[in-house]
């Protein structure tokens, strides 16, 4: 993104804070909530990103961390523990089963790592369908608590949409500090060629099992949020199709793309309530919008962008070119 | 025992037609490096299809050949011409992703321009039972396993014993010298779509009149034939039949002796243990690793 002036990102990126505080504030209870759920699915995306964008495993399992950290934090508040010990567990639990979940990684790849993911996650919806002396069964957990927050409570939807926001930009800090720290890099030397980074003295076993770890820890604190968001969970929305839901965020925002998770749950979340007015067409639309940008753009929306200021800085470079060019031939 | 042998034919004949669809997925992959997500609502369209068809007045076999027809023009010609073509060299994530919309898209079409509740389907086996060995077998799953195996045995006559099987297979293993030594390689592949097409047609057309039709239906049906296509092996038609079979039968073992909380666990558990320890599938060859 180096297109554009280092001040202009800087404005743009408060402007686009800004807002994120300040336009809701008049939004109803319906708007908070879809607006909530963007920032707990940002957060889950943000983390299957770094396991498949930055670290290329492929996973089809992030649904249900997203799931276990919603479990653990509704098990603990009802009990009534405080929710930041809640996410403590949830990242806890979803970083060591993520690292459990690496292993098949070392052994198989791409597709395969897939299909071994893809499993796990219909095996933890069975866990938490069937196991109901710990998750309540098909009737779920009901009243879950929300937090106080420095003395307030955070019962009413703004409040507690700026309890998503906030970790939502903790988390954002977090990830962006690690993508460029040397582990961020090791990560992505893995997903570029794995025999060259071993060969470089990096420890592919121990970044693969990290990189699905921290992905999968960060599907966790999405959960222990949507928990106390929806103050309900029954097993359904961690099923299979909640994995595929957040791979489609990653790879239609752009996968390996910093904003990349952000745009793409603001598709999967935001597109399907804007074409709500189209009544029962509007999942119809959003599959072929989906459909139509990835054959436009195989690698996202930031795709679109990045090959559109490549080709700016190309056509600059050959812009300099010709009058460097044309300054020789005058000077000859 | 006599629940062990009702138990086994049962698995059989589900099992005949995971092999089905698994064959169709194999194939795609196969040639094009397709992991269509999309395959189980591939099943669940063309009963619709034929429906539509005969509430359009259409007599019932009339009804069946249109509803294969229809469904090779979309699901196989439509499919490829529309998505895979434009995606196919941009890697097998994003048209693997493409076709989890497609599958979303499918659903809610035939939710929206059909209905939402489960429409009953006729057979084209006679109900009834015949005894066989003293057991009671009904003429359904005899009736499916039969058009299975001939299906299957069909294609696979196609593909080792005819010229353009060779060719098929010759451009799946090495599109660049098959089309050096002459084979028409972009045609074999649309070919394999059109087959797939085919056999997800005759799927529906076999298991519609067991569990009725339903614009969800896909769902479990498409997982089961991805089970068994890596069960058997990714890369081998006889590995999806013989992974297709055997998914049919563990699931129905499981159900009955497992727990039918937990049934859905044992296919999975059975793939862990698969991909693990033996990644080519039972039956497959190991890729060669590309770096």
């Amino acid at each position: 993104m180096s297109g554009f002036g280092k001040p202009l990102k800087i404005a743009l990126g408060l402007a686009v804070i800004a807002g994120l505080i300040i336009v809701p504030m008049n939004f109803n209870r319906y708007g908070l909530f879809i607006l909530s759920q963007w920032a707990v699915m940002s957060i889950a995306a943000m983390g299957l990103n770094l396991t498949l964008g930055y670290a290329g495993q492929v996973s089809l399992a992030q649904g249900a961390f997203v799931g276990i950290g919603a479990y653990a934090a509704a098990i603990m508040t009802t009990h009534g523990w405080p929710l930041p010990a809640a996410i403590l567990v949830a990242i806890a639990l979803s970083f060591s089963v993520g690292w459990v979940l690496g292993y098949p990684a070392l052994r198989v790849q791409h597709h395969y790592l897939a299909f071994v993911t893809l499993a796990f996650s219909t095996l933890a919806f069975l866990v938490f369908r069937n196991e109901s002396w710990l998750t309540g069964g098909i009737y779920g957990i009901s009243n879950i608590p929300r937090p106080h927050v420095l003395g307030i409570a955070t019962n009413k939807p703004l409040p507690f949409y700026y309890v998503c926001l906030g970790s939502l930009a903790i988390v954002s800090v977090a990830v962006w500090w690690l993508i460029r720290s040397p582990w961020g890099r090791a990560f992505m030397a893995l997903r570029e060629n794995p025999l060259r980074a071993q060969s470089l003295g990096i420890d592919t076993r121990r970044y693969t099992l990290m990189a699905f770890a921290i992905g999968s820890a960060l599907g966790g604190v999405a959960g222990a949020l949507y928990a106390p968001l929806t103050q309900y969970i029954d097993p359904v929305p961690f099923n299979l199709s909640l994995s595929l839901d957040l791979l489609m965020m990653v790879i239609v925002g752009g996968a390996g793309f910093y904003f990349g998770p952000f745009l793409g749950a603001m598709i999967a979340v935001l597109l399907p309530e804007w074409l709500r007015f189209t009544e029962g067409y509007y999942l119809m639309l959003y599959a072929v919008a989906v459909m139509g940008l990835l054959i436009w753009s195989p690698t996202g929306i930031l795709g679109i962008l990045d090959r559109y200021l490549a080709e700016r800085r190309t056509k600059a470079a050959s812009a300099l070119r010709a009058v460097a060019k044309s300054r020789l031939e005058t000077a000859q | 025992m006599s629940n062990l042998f009702d138990l086994l034919v049962a698995g059989l004949a589900t099992g005949a037609i995971y092999a089905l669809v698994a064959v169709g997925f194999t194939l795609l992959w196969q040639t094009s490096q397709t992991i269509n997500f999309a395959q189980g609502e591939f099943v669940m369209l063309p009963a619709f299809l034929m429906l539509a068809a005969m509430h359009a007045g259409a007599p019932f076999w009339l009804a069946i050949i249109l509803g294969i027809l229809l469904s090779m023009i979309l699901l196989g010609l439509g499919f490829k011409l529309l998505l895979v073509d434009p995606m196919m060299r941009h890697g097998v994530l994003p048209l693997a992703i493409a076709t989890m919309a497609l599958a979303i898209g499918i659903k809610e079409a035939v939710k929206q321009f059909f209905s939402a509740e489960a429409s009953p389907f006729p057979s084209i086996v006679p109900t009834g039972d015949v005894s066989i060995f003293g057991h009671a077998v009904s003429l359904q799953s005899i009736g499916v396993l039969v058009v299975a195996i001939l299906a299957v045995l069909g294609l696979t006559t196609l593909l080792n014993r005819t010229s353009l099987g060779h060719q098929m297979q010759a451009a799946a293993q090495n599109p660049t010298v098959a089309r050096i030594i002459g084979v028409p390689v972009e045609r074999m592949i649309l070919l394999t779509f059109l087959i797939n097409a085919f056999l997800v047609a005759l799927a529906s057309l076999l298991i519609t009149p067991i569990y009725l039709a339903k614009f969800s239906s896909g769902e479990v049906l498409g997982q089961a034939a991805f089970i068994a296509a890596i069960v058997g092996g990714f890369n081998q038609v006889r590995g999806a039949i013989a992974g297709g079979l055997l998914i049919g039968v563990l699931d129905n073992l499981a159900a009955a002796y497992v727990s039918t909380q937990y049934r859905a666990a044992v296919p999975m558990i059975f793939l862990i243990a698969v991909i693990l320890f033996r990644p080519q599938g039972l039956l497959g060859r190991a890729e060669e690793r590309t770096v």
